[in-house]
């Protein structure tokens, strides 16, 4: 392979890393209009009187727009396939207010002091409501978060909003209750996680304008410029066709910007106004009036019989969505439909469950999108399992864990394609020398050392539903555009995607233009999420590649007066196989674009897989536990990894790297508090820590390939795998090193001490 | 744009400290800008904002009797600065180095943070372990603990002086991040068998210890000697409840830290 | 109100307000390179230097740049560029928001620091927030970059 499984610089490495003005607010349109939003001080209320003249007649103000000035269509702003699951319960600006920070006011001026100065003189009065905060109360409580009856639900997602509830689910096979009543063992552990932040780097922000067809042009630090335009046209109520949605380079995206956050506030200045807006969120705004994940409450209860084998699980879940839906009924079902076919030795299992909303901050998407709350409960539950059994974590593990070619009781009739999870747990565990440090070992002065670890499976894509297009066209120079909708928040999808057509088409990644995400001239992509561009628009650029070299070897053929099957393409000439005759692939290219051609070659396809390919990971922690105080120091974190087929090796690393991290900060840092009147405390890097150098120890990532037959080249994905791991296993590692397991994340040196003093 | 609220009427860059004090005793909405990273985090409208940056008070000298750092020496220049390696077991340019990152050290002045008196401080409580001196322009030169003590006055701060001697110090610290605010924190110090505790981010400002200090400095240090006067520390200060602990965590932790850091003295002697 | 600055070794004069922070002051004068990340001087993104001091552009007032000199990584683009080959080398030039801060910052240690080991290149980075990475490539092209073991 010249392209694949290389560890190839991503294509816009160096100009990013030295600063290079490519992102969203370097593009900002000069003199665009500046817009700010007022929003709500209040977790629940509604707005019984709002006057903007004095802000309006403030110099340099050039509107406040306020509930009346917006359409009454509601809608969701979760980057989903259409029709989409999450219930459409947004306005674009609302009478009713639903969170602190809920957007009360758009206000667009000249500059950020004209319109802050603006936003200073609006007056507002509040009816104010008593709010739902405790996601455990809100089922039934006496205040509806959604009062209105406009409310609209593509399908039964089992919505009922007098009560709160935002989606209900249940997915079962067999008899739980019968096969729990039967075992011989069980374990039940009640699991809470926080409502983590994405907390990546380049906050929200987007700019608009009418362009020269007097078309409405965004361009958006954005996972989902697809599903922004259909967002923007609903929400707007104009024709799709009216909007073009670009995507810049961006800083980091995680599923935050797979919910259209900030686009609408600009787009409907600029349609009021006709001049360009812009807006950029600030990172306390970021933190407080975007989305994050979902906190959730899961409850499971594991039978297992006197050989250590699982034979049932049953996980109730419990989801906090905050005031608006966006994501509710897919995160939630997502914490079961990718830990449950994980072990496959069951009988009976069962995920059932609701989501509700509260008043507050709206939960959407972020890395794992449910699979991390629930990999952490399970994976919990597993290990505390093996504890009763005096089984080893990793033993019980390789006993019920499905095996490539097997299924499991949801997925009957879809064996297992592809699978090395079994080797990745042997592998991780001479990597960490789980043998010799399962469980503890004493460390010397008061500080003991532990292990812990835990399995996580994902998806690549969604199943049946999703789709990608690509197209790659051959230049009159001899080298190639790839044309993608797929969005490189960082990762180097860009750089991956343009190594699978270069291996198709026998070239160097140097001789592909990758141009991406603008809705204008983009084949059709979802976006990046789902862990979906490695495998489904891979394999789009692959059939695409594949196209379109069949294409050059016909032409060329046609252009030697030979059959096609007599003539060969190696990535530069097109020639006969007796090797008589042949055409360079510039030269071809030159032809085909004048008369003597006269067929300018493209290759498009679309893919969409029946399957979505789980990918594993295997996560050991070894944690270091200083008895007198608490204080959990991470010293040590093996992933081993099964994404199929390695693309990209240093890409591929950096990811598993970067998602450990992230874990890491879920596990032992990340820690949100609201207080008791609905106001997020940890709205800014002093008070939400995520991991900062010094907290991290070793990190060693391993790769154990399979082979994915549905996959590019035998690929799956990576992209949210990464995440799960780690809380379950740190977890487990303070627990074999002082006997406490915390259930409630994030782990806290108060919470270690507190649970050690409740032992004695 | 200001990434607060924060607002600036006048700004007055005066040459002298007389002009100084003027400037901020004249204009009730006046104050001192000093490294100013705090200020920035709320939105305060400062009629007069008196910068001190012309005054030459960005230095840490070591003079005949004391080491003298200007109010405007930042927390790098204390983490970097030879002399104040060379004294008191490096104790400072350690706690200072526990402070965010070096853009961040580079920026936040040992005035600005020793004049506002934060409770969070990783400065000020090895400062009062090594029983600083602070200047200020009207109040004249007094002992730290006393200033930490009296009640807030317009001021400026002008050096802070610690009397060279052999003396030994220690600074122990939990946080769980390293970037963040310290759940608590400790510092003592020995000089001729006199140990001075100090607790700092109880969450209120450092205190010294004063019936800790005292037993630890009848007599020799014996494992058991010390465990009673961490326990004693613990029992004369009162701690608080905050969002990075609970009293009795911070209590607990109290008896623990002061152990470490004795010890941590004892072996370095 | 007006100050004389040295930025990139080119001396200028430019108006600005009282309450002006350096990093909305370069920018808007077109040094696109500094970024702001956060509102709490936390995440390091918007690092320059003054006098060849690594500071955060975001909390410092723009008037005391008054006669200082001011280095963005576009004055330092040679040097910059080599050690953002060493991080695409690794893969660990992600989304790069985070990048011009943490370059400022490491040519500012390579510097300062004579000898860095591990744990010193940790230590003076530490202010260098990075949501993407992990922070383990990072180090793994610094010290490549440096030559360190």
């Amino acid at each position: 392979m010249r392209s694949i499984g290389k560890g190839i610089p991503k294509l816009d490495g160096i100009a990013i890393a030295t600063g290079k003005p490519v992102y969203t607010e370097d593009l900002a349109v000069p003199g665009a209009l500046t817009v700010k939003i007022l929003r709500s001080p209040h977790a629940f209320a509604k707005i019984t009187s709002i006057d903007v003249s004095g802000a309006e007649k403030l110099a340099g103000v050039e509107c406040v727009l306020t509930y009346k000035d917006v359409p009454g269509i509601r809608f969701t702003t979760a980057g989903q396939s259409y029709p989409e699951p999450s219930p459409y319960d947004r306005l674009i600006l609302d009478q009713v207010v639903r969170y602190v920070g809920d957007e009360v006011a758009v206000i667009a001026a000249v500059d950020e002091k004209t319109a802050l100065k603006a936003m200073g003189l609006i007056k507002v009065e509040y009816e104010v409501w008593d709010p739902v905060l405790d996601f455990e109360q809100a089922a039934g409580h006496p205040s509806v978060v959604h009062p209105e009856d406009d409310l609209h639900c593509n399908y039964d997602i089992g919505l009922d909003r007098e009560k709160n509830i935002a989606s209900t689910h249940l997915t079962e096979a067999g008899d739980v209750e019968e096969e729990l009543r039967q075992c011989a063992v069980i374990v039940e552990e009640t699991c809470y996680t926080q409502a983590q932040a994405q907390a990546m780097m380049e906050t929200y922000r987007a700019f608009s304008y009418l362009d020269h067809a007097d078309r409405l042009t965004v361009v958006s630090s954005t996972q989902i410029p697809f599903h922004v335009r259909r967002i923007l046209s609903r929400a707007l109520q104009i024709p799709a066709g009216r909007i073009r949605v670009i995507k810049p380079r961006i800083g980091g995206g995680f599923g935050g910007k797979q919910t259209a956050v900030a686009e609408i506030f600009p787009a409907l200045v600029t349609l009021k106004t006709g001049k360009p807006a812009k807006i950029v969120y600030e990172r306390k705004e970021t933190f407080t009036c975007s989305n994050s994940r979902h906190a959730m409450r899961l409850k499971v209860r594991l039978g297992a019989d006197r050989e250590g084998y699982i034979r049932a699980v049953d996980i109730q879940g419990l989801s906090d969505t905050g005031a608006y839906g966006e994501h509710a009924p897919t995160v939630f079902s997502v914490a079961g439909e990718k830990t449950l076919p994980l072990y496959n030795k069951t009988n009976a299992v069962r995920y059932t469950g609701h989501a509700v909303y509260t008043n507050k901050m709206p939960a959407g998407a972020l890395r794992g999108y449910g699979a991390t709350q629930g990999t952490f409960a399970l994976e919990t539950a597993v290990n505390k399992l093996a504890a009763k059994l005096n089984l080893d974590p990793a033993e019980i593990r390789l006993r019920n864990l499905i095996r490539e070619g097997e299924t499991s009781l949801l997925h009957s009739d879809h064996p297992l394609g592809s699978s090395s999870l079994h080797r990745c747990i042997e592998k991780g565990k001479e990597m960490i020398g789980w043998d010799e440090k399962y469980p503890r070992r004493d460390a010397g002065n008061n500080k003991v050392r532990a292990v812990g670890m835990a399995v996580t499976m994902q998806g690549s894509g969604i199943a049946g539903l999703e789709t990608a297009s690509a197209e790659i066209r051959l230049n009159d120079d001899g080298a190639f555009s790839l044309l993608i909708g797929s969005t490189d928040m960082g990762t180097g999808s860009d750089t991956i995607l343009a190594q699978m057509a270069a291996e198709v088409l026998s070239t160097e990644v140097e001789n592909i233009i990758v141009h991406a995400a603008d809705t204008d001239v983009s084949p059709y992509d979802p976006g990046s999420y789902a862990s979906s561009t490695t495998y489904v628009t891979g394999m789009a650029v692959v059939k695409a590649a594949e196209d379109l070299k069949q294409q050059i070897i016909r032409s060329g053929a046609g252009l030697l007066n030979a059959p096609p099957e007599a003539v060969a393409f190696d990535g530069e000439t097109v020639s006969t196989k007796d090797g008589e005759q042949s055409i360079s692939l510039k030269k071809l290219a030159e032809l085909l674009v004048l008369g003597a051609g006269k067929h300018q070659l493209a290759g498009i396809a679309t893919y969409g897989s029946p399957v979505s390919p789980p990918p594993f990971v295997a996560g050991f922690a070894e944690v270091e536990v200083d008895r007198e105080t608490g204080k959990v120091d991470l010293i040590d974190f093996v992933a081993v990894v099964d994404c199929g087929t390695v693309i990209n090796p240093n890409l591929a690393g950096v990811q598993a790297e970067g998602g450990i991290v992230q874990g890491v900060g879920m596990a032992l840092f990340e820690e949100v508090r609201y207080d008791h009147r609905g106001n997020l405390q940890t709205n800014s890097f002093m008070q939400y820590k995520i991991p900062c150098r010094k907290d991290i120890g070793g990190i060693r990532v391993a790769f154990e390939e399979s082979f994915e037959p549905t996959g590019p080249f035998g690929a799956k994905s990576i992209g949210e795998v990464v995440t799960n791991t780690p809380a379950p296993a740190i977890v487990d590692a303070v627990y074999n090193a002082v006997g406490v397991r915390i259930t409630r994340l994030p782990v806290t040196p108060e919470k270690v001490f507190m649970g050690m003093r409740s032992l004695l | 744009m200001n990434k607060s609220g924060l607002t600036l009427g006048r700004v007055v860059q005066p040459d002298t400290i007389e002009e100084a004090y003027q400037a901020l005793t004249e204009h009730k909405d006046s104050a001192v800008l000093g490294g100013c990273a705090f200020l920035l985090l709320g939105s305060r409208k400062i009629g007069t904002a008196v910068d001190l940056s012309r005054l030459n008070l960005d230095y840490i000298k070591e003079q005949d009797e004391h080491i003298e750092i200007g109010a405007m020496a930042t927390f790098r220049d204390v983490e970097t600065s030879p002399v104040l390696q060379a004294y008191f077991s490096g104790v400072l340019p350690g706690a200072a180095g526990c402070v965010m990152g070096v853009q961040f050290r580079n920026i936040v002045t040992v005035g600005a943070t020793v004049y506002s008196k934060y409770g969070f401080s990783d400065l000020i409580t090895p400062l009062m372990a090594l029983d600083a001196e602070v200047e200020l322009f009207k109040g004249g030169r007094m002992p730290l603990a006393g200033f930490m003590e009296q009640p807030a006055a317009r001021d400026i701060l002008t050096r802070v002086f610690i009397k060279k001697s052999p003396m030994k110090a220690a600074y122990q610290n939990l946080r769980n991040s390293a970037t963040d605010y310290p759940i608590l924190n400790v510092a003592v110090s020995l000089l001729h068998n006199r140990w001075r505790v100090v607790v700092g981010a109880r969450p209120q400002r450092a205190q010294i210890a004063p019936l800790a200090s005292e037993a630890l400095s009848r007599g020799t240090p014996n494992l058991e000697s010390v465990d009673r006067a961490a326990g004693l520390a613990a029992e004369e200060l009162p701690f608080g409840n905050n969002n990075r602990g609970s009293a009795e965590y911070r209590k607990a932790m109290c008896k623990v830290l002061i152990k470490r850091a004795v010890t941590e003295v004892l072996e370095c002697k | 109100m007006q100050i004389e600055v040295t930025i990139n070794n080119k001396k200028t004069t430019l108006e600005i307000e009282k309450d002006e922070l350096l990093a909305d002051t370069l920018r808007a004068n077109g040094w696109l390179s500094i970024r702001k990340g956060c509102d709490s001087s936390s995440c390091g993104l918007c690092t320059v230097w003054m006098d060849g001091k690594p500071v955060l552009s975001c909390s410092v007032f723009s008037f005391r740049a008054h006669g200082k000199s001011i280095t963005t990584i576009e004055g330092v683009r040679g040097e910059a560029g080599e050690l953002a080959r060493f991080l695409a080398a690794e893969g660990a030039d992600q989304c790069g928001f985070c990048s011009p801060g943490l370059l400022m910052t490491v040519l500012a240690m390579k510097r300062e620091l004579p000898d860095p080991t591990e744990e010193t290149i940790k230590h003076y980075l530490t202010g260098n927030l990075c949501r993407c990475t992990g922070y383990i490539g990072q180090l793994r092209a610094i010290k490549k970059y440096l030559g360190v073991a």
